[in-house]
């Protein structure tokens, strides 16, 4: 049985900031008989209402479930510091937005991490569901703790507070984990917690963290991970989604009441990218490209505007330019909803992608606002040690066709600490903006023209050729953006049409330490929880002493320090603790590829050259699939 | 142009959706039900909506009011009953008129408010509202944006009288109910500043927060200390000329202001 705690909870939120995003009621929201469902989800997006709800992958999931018979999927989300303090004094429980049970009432509890910073949100959570934060004190009466999200494909750091973790895409996954909770419960639970974990493990698509023993060398390095029961296979696979256009998901994307971060109806419009860049863990855990039909797209913004009324269209992926079909697609919408004033957005576009007629198209009915692209780097070495392949002068030549078409503002992206990287790489970054503002004021003829240069410090991660990479320290990062910001800031002519925004080094460090952390920092993780670590992809609440201080009284036990997980450098012998996750990439051609990455070698997109072995399509059985089709999108009879 | 003046609610927990969430949702409610609207001019046009009064983030209402502008004709219930069905349950569209009248907002000078008090005994309610009458001047202070504030919450009252709830309460609990008549007043005095108010004068003090909800707006009667809906006009004017086409009806209404205020700020 379950109750709602609606009315406990009811009597709390006048006192809290925009109650609104605790009492769901959402458009397009589902809520489904408890008692006939046989398999229950609760879904987590471990961050705040405004930044979760847009999420698409926990959008999609909970769409997938609930189109099930006998499957219900709710939602739940982080509840702000004022609300978890009433809460707790008045003994309400982490529930879900949808109906308000308790998540500790559900049979799965799945989160999706993005971002490794979510890691202190989901032992809140599990803390307020009264669910035991590591896994071994769990008993049958609580949910399967699961995580999904690209953060779990190294998810390590939080070994000891899940159940298990899927990598890779999810649609399928939850469907396969559905299947073997229903059979497990319907055959009446037969050797409880640990038979059904052990199913799920045998499947080679689900981690499960307590089956596998990490051995360590006497230096702190890991010596093996070995599977300590038989049947549990050696490495785990991620899953991917074939053929797009089977998946047209969201089709009735959530319409929130309260503001949140994105707010317009989005369509994945290509899953995957292979242009190769070295920095990029989204890039490489996701391949091959596998695109969405135009027709596919046409589809689903014409049936997610009518279920939404959302007035813009995001046209999502890793690199959305790249599209095979993606003047077709934005001429074609631009024309569907001209009269319906529907913007249309283009986030990650690539300068070398980037063409006016498509941009003209994006803005036919909507603003002009300003254009953003992301060379990464600033001198054309370490362009080819990330293999970003853009040129300075393909750079001003896109923008200075941008000014010359009316756009007034460029901002430009990079990032600082990269592999080999001197001061006077990042001190080009300078030179770029100003030769951007240069040809800017010669083009547009007219001074008032802006560029804004956005850096932040770079993460190696795993599953990247740069995983082996020593992160640059936090002082030297900011040390090194102070003398980038001197420099701009010191230029009469140009520098006041540069706007410079930074972020500091400290974030990127503890970011650096859960990303390429082991099982160890799942006690650094737990000593900031219990401190009141809280929210940390947010500057005001982020504390970097905290996680500094809990680093220092928990890892020298093991003889370790943060240091050693971020500014070490490690060798092609060394087993890193996510080894026996298969992203599907050869660790030899990663290793190959980083040390092309030392000798400033570039490699090729294999969507237009032959393949460069990878590694990923043999090893998980998949193909590109990308068109074009030579189909068009037709504007629609208008009915009024 | 035709104008068309709404009644919605915001119940349940939906009560919780803020004046600007309100607006949001009912801008996308028109786009789903295709309504066609009229739009501003300038770089970004918006759906012209005027918006009057909105009840505080958190109390319920049976009676929010707003005015569209129309860029073509429809039949007011029949859009009503789109909107309706485009907005999520708790926010129901619940009454449509076509605008023949000017001054929709200038006709909502008063609301009545229904006020539950769970845990309060019906007596000890009565005690601090007749205390509260009995006041010439009650002092409360709300935070503001420009920091604490105080002010008279005594004047703009019209009418309070507290109720008991039937006592065949499955829990036992003491009840007691609060029936509010309100001015609209400079500066607005809420369900919550009396509330204060009674506390003030009487040290009422709830043991959990008050379920507050706006029963009605309109023109007060002050004898009675009723309140009649202030679309009536809109409704007699109907029966005395009804509608022949699109423009026509607007064109004998024009002259003056616009008729409710801008949404800003109301809340």
């Amino acid at each position: 049985m379950s109750e709602s705690v609606f009315p406990q909870l009811e009597a709390l939120l006048p006192h809290v900031q925009k109650p609104i995003q605790y009492v769901g009621g959402e458009l397009n929201s589902t809520v489904k008989p408890w008692e006939a469902c046989d398999v229950r989800w609760a879904l987590m997006y471990p961050d705040a209402y405004e930044v979760g709800l847009p999420n698409q992958g926990v959008m999609i999931l909970y769409e997938v479930l609930n189109e099930q018979e006998g499957v219900l999927a709710e939602r739940t989300y982080s509840v702000w510091p004022d609300l978890e303090a009433l809460m707790r004094e008045h003994e309400v429980p982490q529930f879900t937005v949808d109906s308000h049970r308790p998540v500790g009432d559900f049979d799965v509890f799945g989160l999706s991490f993005s971002t490794e910073l979510g890691y202190t949100n989901m032992l809140t959570a599990l803390d307020l569901a009264g669910i035991p934060l590591e896994a071994k004190d769990r008993t049958e009466d609580h949910p399967l703790v699961l995580a999904g999200g690209h953060a779990a494909f190294n998810p390590e750091p939080i070994a000891d507070f899940l159940d298990c973790a899927v990598i890779g895409d999810g649609e399928q996954a939850v469907l396969d984990i559905t299947r073997i909770v229903r059979e497990w419960k319907a055959e009446g639970r037969p050797g409880g917690r640990e038979e059904v974990l052990f199913r799920l493990s045998r499947t080679g698509n689900v981690y499960v963290p307590k089956f596998y023993d990490v051995e360590y060398l006497a230096d702190g390095r890991i010596a093996r991970v070995v599977p300590n029961r038989s049947g549990v296979p050696w490495r785990v696979s991620k899953h991917t989604v074939m053929d797009l256009d089977e998946w047209p998901y969201p089709k009735q994307p959530l319409v929130p009441l309260a503001e949140t971060v994105h707010e317009r109806m989005s369509v994945e419009i290509f899953r995957g990218c292979t242009r190769g860049c070295r920095f990029c863990q989204a890039g490489m855990i996701t391949r091959p490209v596998r695109e969405r039909s135009i027709t596919g797209i046409g589809e689903m913004v014409e049936k997610g505007l009518k279920a939404t009324g959302f007035e813009e269209v995001g046209l999502l992926s890793l690199s959305s330019a790249d599209h095979t079909e993606i003047g077709e697609v934005a001429k074609g919408l631009a024309d569907r909803y001209e009269e319906d004033k529907i913007g249309l957005s283009l986030p990650s576009t690539r300068v070398d992608a980037f063409n006016i007629d498509l941009a003209n198209e994006l803005t036919r009915n909507g603003r002009r606002s300003g254009l953003t692209f992301a060379p990464e780097g600033g001198s054309e070495r370490i362009r080819k040690v990330i293999n970003k392949m853009v040129s300075e002068e393909d750079l001003i030549r896109t923008v200075a066709t941008a000014y010359g078409n009316g756009w007034r503002q460029v901002k430009l992206y990079f990032m600082c600490g990269l592999p080999t990287e001197t001061d006077d790489d990042v001190l080009q970054i300078a030179d770029m903006a100003i030769n951007v503002i240069a040809k800017g004021r010669e083009v547009a003829k007219s001074n008032d023209i802006r560029c804004t240069v956005s850096i932040g410090g770079f993460v190696p991660k795993p599953h990247t050729p740069f995983q082996w990479a020593p992160q640059l320290s936090a002082e030297e990062t900011d040390a090194r953006l102070a003398k980038l910001r001197d420099k701009i800031r010191g230029d009469k002519k140009y520098g006041r049409s540069i706007g410079f925004r930074y972020h500091d080094g400290k974030p990127g460090i503890v970011e650096g330490l859960l990303s390429r952390g082991d099982r160890r920092i799942g006690a650094v993780i737990r000593a900031v929880y219990e401190d009141g670590g809280r929210f940390d992809g947010w500057r005001e609440h982020f504390s970097y002493d905290r996680w500094m201080a809990c680093a220092e009284k928990t890892l020298p036990d093991f003889g370790v320090d943060v240091a050693w997980y971020t500014t070490r450098e490690r060798g092609y012998e060394e087993v890193l603790p996510w080894d026996h996750l298969d992203s599907g990439l050869d660790k030899d051609w990663l290793w190959e590829d980083w040390q092309d990455a030392l000798d400033e070698t570039e490699v090729e997109d294999c969507r237009w050259t032959p393949c460069f072995d990878c590694g990923v399509c043999p090893q998980m059985g998949t193909e590109i699939q990308i068109g074009p089709t030579g189909k068009k999108l037709l504007p629609l009879t208008v009915v009024k | 142009m035709q104008r068309i003046r709404l009644r919605y609610t915001k119940r349940g927990r939906l009560r919780f959706t803020s004046h600007r969430d309100f607006q949001r949702a009912f801008e996308r409610a028109l786009r789903r039900a295709e309504v066609p609207m009229a739009y501003s001019a300038g770089f970004t046009p918006h759906p012209k909506v005027s918006y009057a009064n909105a009840a505080p983030t958190g109390t319920g209402s049976e009676a929010e009011y707003l005015e569209i502008q129309l860029a073509a004709h429809r039949d007011p219930e029949t859009l009503r009953t789109l909107l309706d069905a485009s907005l999520p349950d708790g926010l129901d569209v619940t009454d449509a008129v076509e605008a023949r009248t000017s001054g929709l907002a200038d006709r909502l000078q008063a609301s009545v408010w229904e006020i539950r008090l769970d845990g309060v005994a019906p007596e000890e309610a009565g005690r601090a509202v007749e205390a509260f009458l009995a006041a010439e001047e009650v002092l409360v202070e709300r935070r503001t944006k420009n920091g604490m504030r105080s002010f008279d919450a005594r004047g703009a009252v019209a009418q309070l009288e507290a109720t008991s709830i039937h006592s065949d309460r499955p829990d036992g609990n003491a009840c007691a109910i609060l029936r509010l008549v309100v001015r609209h007043l400079t500066p607005a005095v809420r369900p919550d500043d009396v509330l204060s108010g009674l506390r003030v004068t009487a040290d009422l003090a709830p043991p959990v927060p008050a379920a507050v909800t706006r029963l009605a707006q309109g023109l007060l009667d002050e004898e009675t200390g009723t309140v009649t809906d202030p679309l009536a006009p809109d409704r007699d004017a109907a029966t005395a000329a009804p509608s022949t086409a699109d423009g026509l009806s607007t064109a004998t209404v024009q002259g003056g202001a616009s008729p409710a205020t801008s949404g800003d700020g109301t809340a």
